[in-house]
């Protein structure tokens, strides 16, 4: 067992996986729970804030020039129209969507206003972090209030004015309009105004009815990206400050192993090297692992330092992990009996009155969330006060622990909130922000951390590897009447990485359901890793139900469609956010309508089809591949000798019901790169661990997908005008893999059991 | 030691002339647009041009490039600071998730056509497979390079 701490990593993964699957009304009770309130508890965060939901302040009132300020993501000034994009931007676009909603309840010309990253300040924001498919659900409402509210006041202030009713006026363009006179004021003009009325209470102004949206559902292109293609500094990486030094931080390459000696002095005489030190860390897992700080006067006089530096280990408590070991044993835990997650029916009552019966082992090894801006933070200790600059989803979480390891107040703590270089749930853990803090201490100058990829892919927090055995039947009718899923995971730090419940798919859609879960030891650190738990479970599942109408002999498309069945609710669900099989059914005929469900295909090619609910949003793929001839045999990562065969993947088509679309281009961008980022993972991404060491620790070995082999993504997105709209940075993810899976079996009658899938000698080509 | 980077001779003192290009560029001159992904010229971040042609950059020594004209992606724009066509596709056609490599991207893009106004479909995948995209916006980047490759074949704006 374990002997690290990993608390509040699994806290925060909690929180977040969640999120990604639908709740279990039977869920037992010693799975690990935590709500909202004893979240923010736990973290030490300042509830009151975070917990309104929407906290509006006063506007300013005195006399001239003043700024309309009604809240926190509206300034209006003679400056012109600032909108205030309170979230981590991580790739996912909300620092374009969520302005968008203020927007387009306001009546802003578009092209006229500016977007400014928001201060973090819990008691003027719903909630900044991004993670779970969250903020756009989290802020819909909010921000359309904050929209109208001020609208509402410049209507008001123009009313005053002229002296007519508000009723007579209307909005446009950033002006008020009084159609009887012709006269128009700027909103500018009635900032000074405005900002002198009482702010209305949010429920009490109107909000426009969607069918006038103008701005939302159009196609908006992100408000960083002339920047981006100017190269102007956005990131974390990319701050620079007077006086700065740069930081590296070498911890033991097992982790969780202590320093017990280093050639501290000599790495001190090198060139460009201002300071070294051991830290001795903090033995929880999310802030201070054990170390060496080198500071030195330019990044690379740094690095060449990390090289320099020989550090003598203590691995009595490290990593002893291994990969190859842990698949032994799942492998004999897959033939044994384990405890019984949910169990409806009865599945061996199913399995001896079955006609057919199918059984599959599948397996996935571990990923690492790898972005492309490797972890870094600039940090600057005062003494009387910290300052940060970060890359991070979470940045009000940062807060409490940086001060605590600094010795500090959290009011003397200030985080600003950088531009992340993807982020794919990395960066919801602060492990690198709390480094920067505690090597700042030791500190004259402001440090920035540089971690190297290799630190990057390496001290990740993993998407667990885990298996699966697989059992099921189908009756007389070719219906699906029995399904067992016997799930073998990682219990880092004593608890599973992941979890499975009664709700996992097919849950309320099949009869007799049993699920069973047993967990491996393990030291290494495992979290949320884009759409949690979903980015696994759907492959294993999606490709079960389609071995299960293969052994029906039936069309696997009438099978899934037959096991989501008549429209309702299934798995429970929070605030309406559950899985509704009617939208299910809709992406699923969709996504197979617009593929060609049915159609003549060329000899070798095939088509799979996978649906998913994960992060509140139904989604349905259907992959057309081409599969080439059996060639020579190579020995895969696991010792085993597999067949080479090229595949191509000529098409996938994604049906989509998230509500009602914010920013077209955003959306269509989050489909056709959740499909890619799938693709890559499923093909190829693996981090195997022997002696307690990950063997992979950049991209020579970690390889992801390259653009000549990127497929051909269409976008199609169902919106019945019934739903509010729902994040899209996950959800499309999960039933990628399974679809792909399905059309390779479709094509050439290979079932992969295994992610990657290179590890069944599958190449793209 | 000199470098010429954007049209700017730039004196670096006693820099160790190991040093990449890359950190060079980002810790001492400030030029931060071109950036770090792996260290070993694997992921194109840190692609910038040298004489024209597309160069990663994290591995290449400062020395190397004493005779030569580096240009990174802050020198892309005319100094007036009109953007090229290839630029303005990239915002039009709405390229970027996180943008971290995109930089890196427009690049390659760049080499690709000023050696070559109107590549293949091939070409630019052949151009392009050393820029990674952790966010998987290969689609978007392609067509963009496509719409100006598409104008110059067609004459349109001069070439």
């Amino acid at each position: 067992m374990s002997t690290l701490n990993y608390d509040s990593v699994n806290e925060i993964t909690e929180f977040f996986t969640r999120k990604a699957q639908p709740d279990d009304a039977t869920r037992n009770a010693h799975i690990f729970k935590l709500d909202r309130r004893q979240f923010l508890k736990l973290t030490g965060i300042a509830g009151g804030g975070l917990m309104l939901g929407f906290a509006l302040s006063r506007a300013r009132a005195h006399a001239d020039h003043v700024d309309f300020n009604p809240n926190g993501y509206i300034k209006i000034d003679s400056e012109g129209i600032t909108l205030y994009a309170p979230n981590p931007e991580i790739g996912q676009g909300v620092k374009t969507s969520l302005p968008m909603i203020v927007a387009e309840e306001l009546d802003v010309d578009w092209a006229e206003i500016r977007v400014v990253q928001s201060e973090i300040n819990p008691a003027l924001y719903v909630q900044q972090f991004a993670g779970g498919s969250t903020a756009i659900p989290a802020y819909y409402t909010p921000l359309r209030q904050a929209g109208a509210t001020a609208r509402a006041m410049l209507v008001q202030a123009a009313a005053d004015q002229w002296s007519v009713s508000p009723s007579t006026l209307s909005t446009e363009l950033s002006q008020v309009l009084h159609a009887g006179t012709g006269q128009k004021f700027s909103y500018q003009e009635l900032a000074s105004v405005a900002a002198t009325l009482p702010v209305p209470s949010p429920e009490s102004v109107r909000l426009k009815d969607p069918k006038q949206f103008r701005l939302l559902g159009t196609r908006i292109t992100g408000v960083d990206n002339e920047a981006l293609v100017r190269g102007e500094p956005l990131f974390g990486i990319d701050v620079s400050l007077p006086d700065l030094k740069y930081a590296i931080y070498q911890k033991c390459p097992a982790i969780g192993g202590t320093v017990q000696s280093a050639n501290i002095e000599e790495i001190k005489k090198m060139p460009g090297v201002v300071d070294a030190f051991a830290l001795e860390g903090t033995g929880n897992g999310n802030d201070l692992f054990p170390g060496v700080a080198i500071i030195a006067n330019s990044t690379w006089e740094a690095f060449q330092a990390k090289r320099a530096l020989k550090v003598e280990w203590d691995e009595t408590n490290a990593s002893k992990d291994s990969w190859s070991a842990a698949r032994k044993e799942a492998a004999r835990l897959a033939q044994e009996p384990a405890t019984q997650i949910a169990n409806n029916g009865d599945f061996d009552a199913a399995m001896s009155t079955s006609t057919a019966t199918s059984s599959g082992f599948y397996q996935y090894h571990f990923v690492s969330h790898a972005p492309l801006e490797p972890q870094n933070c600039t940090a600057h200790y005062k003494g009387d006060s910290l300052e940060l600059w970060a890359p991070t989803q979470t940045p009000s979480w940062a807060i409490p622990t940086a001060a605590r390891l600094t010795g500090m107040e959290t009011s003397q703590v200030t985080l600003h909130q950088m531009r992340c270089g993807g982020g794919f749930g990395r960066r919801l853990y602060n492990d690198f922000l709390f480094e920067a803090a505690a090597i700042a201490r030791r500190s004259k100058s402001p440090i920035k951390l540089q971690w190297t990829r290799e630190d990057d892919v390496r001290y990740d927090l993993f998407r667990a590897g885990g298996f699966h055995q697989m059992d099921g039947c189908v009756d007389e009718n070719g219906k699906v009447t029995g399904w067992r899923n016997r799930f073998i995971t990682f219990a880092p730090g004593g608890r599973p990485a992941s979890s499975m419940n009664g709700g996992v798919f097919p849950g309320g859609m099949v009869d007799n359901l049993r699920v069973e879960q047993t967990a491996l030891d393990w030291a290494y650190r495992c979290a949320a890793w884009r759409a949690p738990n979903a980015n696994v479970f759907a492959f294993v599942v999606q490709s079960f139900l389609d071995e299960l109408s293969h052994a029906a002999q039936r069309d696997s498309l009438e099978v899934l469609l037959e096991v989501l069945g008549e429209p309702r609710s299934v798995g429970g669900g929070r605030r309406g956010r559950g899985m509704h099989t009617g939208r299910a059914a809709n992406v699923v005929k969709l996504a197979a309508e617009k593929a060609g469900w049915g159609k003549e295909l060329p000899k070798n090619s095939g088509m799979g089809v996978a649906f998913y609910y994960s992060h509140a949003g139904h989604i349905a793929i259907v992959a057309e591949v081409s599969v080439g001839g059996e060639e020579n045999a190579v020995t895969n990562r696991s010792g085993e000798n597999v067949i080479r065969r090229k595949l191509k993947v000529d098409n996938v088509t994604v049906a989509s019901d998230v509500g009602p679309i914010i920013n077209l281009s955003g959306a269509e961008n989050q489909v056709e790169g959740s499909v890619i980022d799938a693709l890559s993972t499923m093909m190829d991404l693996s981090i195997t661990f022997e002696n307690g060491r990950a063997e992979q620790t950049n991209f020579d070995k970690y390889r992801i997908l390259r653009a000549s082999v990127s497929p051909a993504v269409e976008a199609h997105f169902i919106d019945t005008g019934e739903h509010s709209p729902t994040g899209l940075g996950e959800p499309v993810f999960p039933p990628l893999a399974p679809a792909v899976g399905n059309a390779i079996f479709a094509a050439c009658g290979h079932r992969v059991r295994t992610l990657p899938i290179s590890e069944e000698g599958f190449y793209l080509g | 030691m000199k470098i010429n980077v954007n049209g700017t001779t730039h004196d670096l003192g006693e820099i160790n002339p190991r040093t990449p290009l890359l950190w060079v560029l980002r810790d001492h001159l400030s030029l931060v647009g071109t950036k770090y992904g792996c260290g070993i010229s694997q992921c194109g971040a840190c692609t910038v041009l040298l004489n024209g042609e597309a160069m990663k950059s994290c591995l290449y020594p400062v020395s190397a490039v004493r005779d030569a004209q580096v240009t990174t992606i802050e020198g892309v724009a005319a100094k007036d600071g009109t953007l090229t066509r290839l630029q303005q596709a990239w915002i039009d056609l709405d390229v970027a998730q996180c943008g971290y490599c995109q930089a890196g991207q427009l690049i390659s893009a760049e080499a690709l056509l000023r050696k070559n106004p109107t590549p293949t479909d091939d070409e630019i995948y052949a151009a392009m497979d050393p820029n990674l995209c952790r966010c998987g916006t290969y689609i978007r980047i392609h067509n963009a390079i496509k719409r100006v490759a598409d104008e110059n074949k067609s004459g349109q704006n001069g070439g």
